[in-house]
C-alpha cells in the first residue's frame, strides 16, 4: 500500500494553508496519508489538524527546540519516522525548501522540486528556467521526496477527520547545527500574499517607499495583499517577504495588479498563473502588457489616486 | 581561512530559454552561458571576506563538462585563487553534484562553503542542503547578510515571514539569496591574470562518485500562453471591466 508523509507547516499557532494544498497533492498519490508535526505546542494545532479529512495519523514531536525552525531538528524527526513511507511531501515555501532537500540527501533520494502537476505516481510536471519551460519528469526511485507549488493545487477537505495523534520522543543525534538568534517578522493585517484573492504589487516605477504607500489604500479597499518586484525590494520600498517571482513567492490570485513593474521573466515566473492580470505602466512597450488581461498605459501617480477613489 | 565556492554554468539570465523542436529538452545551442547569478553572489561574498582580512584562500569548483572551464576562468578573474573542475559528460542531478562536492570538501577541508541557493536553470534549490546533510556541517540557507566573528558566523536569512538570524561555528555551509551583495565585474587585467591561475582537472570517477540518473526528463514544453489582453483607455473603463467582465472585484 502506498504511504505518504506530509510535513505540517505552521508557526506553532496555526497550520499554514500550504499544508492543505500539499495534502491535496498527496491524495493524488494514494490514500494512506499521515502528517508529521514538529512543534513547541501541539495543543495549539491539534484541533485544526483534526479537521483534515484525509489524514490518518499525525506523528508529533513536541519540544521547545521547535519554537524556531532549525532544518536539522526537523530532518532528524523526519528520518526517525521515515521507514514506512513511499513519498515525503512539503510545500515549496522557504521552510520546505530548507528542510526537504536535507532530508532527501540523507535518504539518498533525488528530490523533485516545485511540482505543479501529478501525472501519475512516478511522473510529475515542474517549471524550469524561471517558468520559461515546463518539464515532465519521471522518477525511477521507489521512494520519493517532492516539494509542491501550492498555487497549483486546491486545498484538501477540512470537514473533519479522525486522525490519530502519536507522540514521539526526540531522536538522539549528533547533528551539527546553527543556533537561533532572532526573527524580524513582518506583521500585517492584510491577507497573506500567497493565499490572497487579490494582490496589488509595485515595482521600481513607484520611485520610493513613501510613494509605495500609494498602493495601500487600494489594497485596503480590495482586501488585497501587497507584493513587490525585486527592484522595489532591493531599493528598500518594501520588505523582502513581499517579493514575487522566481526567487520570491509564487502567487496565483484571482486578480493581480502590477503597478510600475516592467514584467521581467523572473517576475512573471511568480505571477503569470494569476486568473486576471492588470498592468499599469507608462511604457506601452513594457513586457508586462503581454501577459496582462487589462493594460492601462498611464502615469501611475495619476492612475493610482483615481483608481482608489473609484473603487 | 579557506573558502570553497561551487560554481554552476547556466544560461545567461537575460535569455529566455525555449524547448527544442522535439520537446525532449531545452534548446541551449545558441544560448549565451554564464556563471549562475547566485554562485556569483557566493563568490563575491568570499572575495569581500578575503579583502577584509578574514579569508586567505578562495577555491572555485565546478562539476560538469570541459566547457565549465569558461565559468571557472570567470571566477578566477573575479578573485578566486584557484579552481577545480570535476569532469563528467553525464547529466547531473543535485544529489550527484552534492556527492562530488563532499569529496572535494574532504580533499580541501575548507572552513566555509558558500554556494548559490538555486540554479536558475533547473530551479531545484537542493544542492547546498544536500551537501550540508552529507558532510554534517551546519546548514544556513538563503543568506542576505553574513558576519564573521572569529570562528563563528552570524547569518541573516530571507524567509517567507521576513528575516531570521542564525549563528554557527565554522565550518559551515551558507547558501546565498539575491540581496547578500552586488557582485563586481571582472577587470581586463584580472581576466588576463586569471589565465595563469591554477585550474586543476579531476574526474567524477577518480573521486569515486557514481552518477545515477534516477529522475529523467520525458518532455519539455512551453507553458500555456496567456491570451493577449486588451488596453483600456482610462481608469473608468478598467474598473468597469474588472467589475462586469472579469468579475473579480
Ligand atoms: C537570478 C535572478 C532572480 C530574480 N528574481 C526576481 C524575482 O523573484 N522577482 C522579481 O520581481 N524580479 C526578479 N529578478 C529581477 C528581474 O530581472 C528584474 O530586474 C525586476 O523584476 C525588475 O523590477 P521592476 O519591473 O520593478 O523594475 P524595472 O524593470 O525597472 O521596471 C520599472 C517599470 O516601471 C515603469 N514606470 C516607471 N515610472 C512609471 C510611472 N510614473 N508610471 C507608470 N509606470 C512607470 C517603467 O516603464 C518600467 O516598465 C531576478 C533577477 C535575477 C538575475
Amino acid at each position: 500500500m502506498t504511504k505518504i508523509l506530509v510535513l505540517a507547516e505552521h508557526d506553532n499557532n496555526s497550520l499554514s494553508g500550504a499544508t492543505l494544498s500539499v495534502t491535496k497533492a498527496a491524495e493524488m498519490l494514494g490514500d494512506e496519508i499521515d502528517l508529521i508535526c514538529t512543534t513547541s505546542n501541539i495543543s495549539n494545532l491539534e484541533a485544526e489538524i483534526s479537521t483534515l479529512t484525509s489524514v490518518k495519523k499525525v506523528h508529533v514531536f513536541e519540544d521547545k527546540i521547535f519554537e524556531n525552525e532549525i532544518a536539522e531538528n526537523t530532518v532528524d524527526c523526519l528520518i526517525a519516522v521515515s521507514d514506512d513511507y513511499d513519498y515525503f511531501l512539503a510545500s515549496s515555501s522557504t521552510s520546505g525548501k530548507n528542510i526537504m532537500p536535507r532530508f532527501a540527501g540523507l535518504m539518498d533520494i533525488q528530490q523533485i522540486s516545485e511540482v505543479i502537476e501529478v501525472v501519475d505516481g512516478s511522473t510529475f510536471k515542474k517549471p524550469i528556467y524561471a517558468g520559461a519551460c515546463i518539464a515532465t519528469v519521471k522518477t525511477e526511485q521507489s521512494r520519493n521526496v517532492l516539494t509542491i507549488r501550492t498555487t497549483s493545487f486546491d486545498k484538501t477537505s477540512t470537514d473533519g477527520g479522525s486522525a490519530e495523534f502519536v507522540k514521539h520522543d526526540l531522536p538522539a543525534n549528533n547533528t551539527n547545527k546553527p543556533t537561533f538568534v532572532k526573527n524580524e517578522l513582518t506583521v500585517s493585517d492584510r491577507p497573506e500574499l500567497t493565499s490572497a484573492d487579490i494582490v496589488v504589487s509595485g515595482g521600481r516605477g513607484m520611485q520610493n517607499s513613501d510613494n509605495f504607500k500609494l498602493l495601500e489604500g487600494i489594497a485596503t479597499k480590495l482586501n488585497a495583499a501587497i507584493g513587490a518586484s525585486r527592484a522595489a525590494v532591493d531599493s528598500g520600498f518594501a520588505p523582502n517577504d513581499y517579493q514575487v517571482g522566481q526567487t520570491g513567492k509564487s502567487v496565483a490570485p484571482n486578480l493581480y495588479v502590477a503597478v510600475g513593474i516592467s514584467g521581467a521573466i523572473q517576475h512573471l515566473a511568480g505571477m503569470k498563473d494569476s486568473k486576471t492580470i492588470v498592468a499599469i505602466n507608462k511604457d506601452e512597450e513594457a513586457p508586462i502588457f503581454k501577459v496582462a488581461d487589462y493594460g492601462l498605459v498611464a502615469d501611475l501617480f495619476e492612475a493610482l489616486p483615481e483608481l482608489e477613489s473609484k473603487l | 581561512m579557506k573558502i570553497l565556492i561551487p560554481i554552476k554554468r547556466v544560461n545567461d539570465y537575460n535569455v529566455k530559454v525555449r524547448p527544442n523542436q522535439a520537446n525532449t529538452d531545452v534548446d541551449l545551442s545558441n544560448v549565451k552561458m554564464a556563471v549562475n547569478p547566485f554562485c556569483e553572489i557566493a563568490l563575491e561574498e568570499a572575495i569581500r571576506l578575503k579583502e577584509g582580512g578574514n579569508a586567505t584562500e578562495i577555491i572555485a569548483v565546478s562539476v560538469g563538462d570541459e566547457k565549465n572551464q569558461e565559468q571557472l576562468r570567470t571566477a578566477l578573474a573575479l578573485g578566486a585563487d584557484r579552481a577545480i573542475l570535476v569532469k563528467t559528460d553525464k547529466a547531473l542531478q543535485p544529489l550527484d553534484v552534492s556527492k562530488v562536492l563532499v569529496k572535494v570538501y574532504e580533499k580541501e577541508s575548507p572552513n566555509l562553503v558558500i554556494m548559490g541557493k538555486v540554479g536558475i536553470d533547473g530551479d531545484h534549490n537542493q544542492t547546498g542542503q544536500m551537501f550540508s546533510a552529507l558532510t554534517n556541517l551546519p546548514q544556513i540557507t538563503f543568506a542576505s547578510k553574513v558576519e564573521l566573528n572569529g570562528n563563528d558566523v552570524e547569518v541573516t536569512r530571507e524567509i517567507d515571514g521576513g528575516l531570521e538570524t542564525l549563528s554557527s561555528s565554522l565550518p559551515a555551509v551558507i547558501t546565498t539569496d539575491l540581496r547578500l551583495n552586488e557582485p563586481r565585474y571582472a577587470s581586463l587585467p584580472n581576466i588576463m591574470k586569471a589565465k595563469r591561475k591554477p585550474l586543476e582537472e579531476l574526474t567524477v570517477e577518480e573521486l569515486g562518485v557514481e552518477v545515477k540518473p534516477t529522475v529523467t526528463t520525458l518532455k519539455v514544453e512551453s507553458p500555456p500562453e496567456r491570451e493577449e489582453g486588451v488596453k483600456v483607455e482610462n481608469v473608468d473603463v478598467l474598473v468597469e471591466k474588472l467589475k462586469n467582465e472579469a468579475k473579480v472585484i
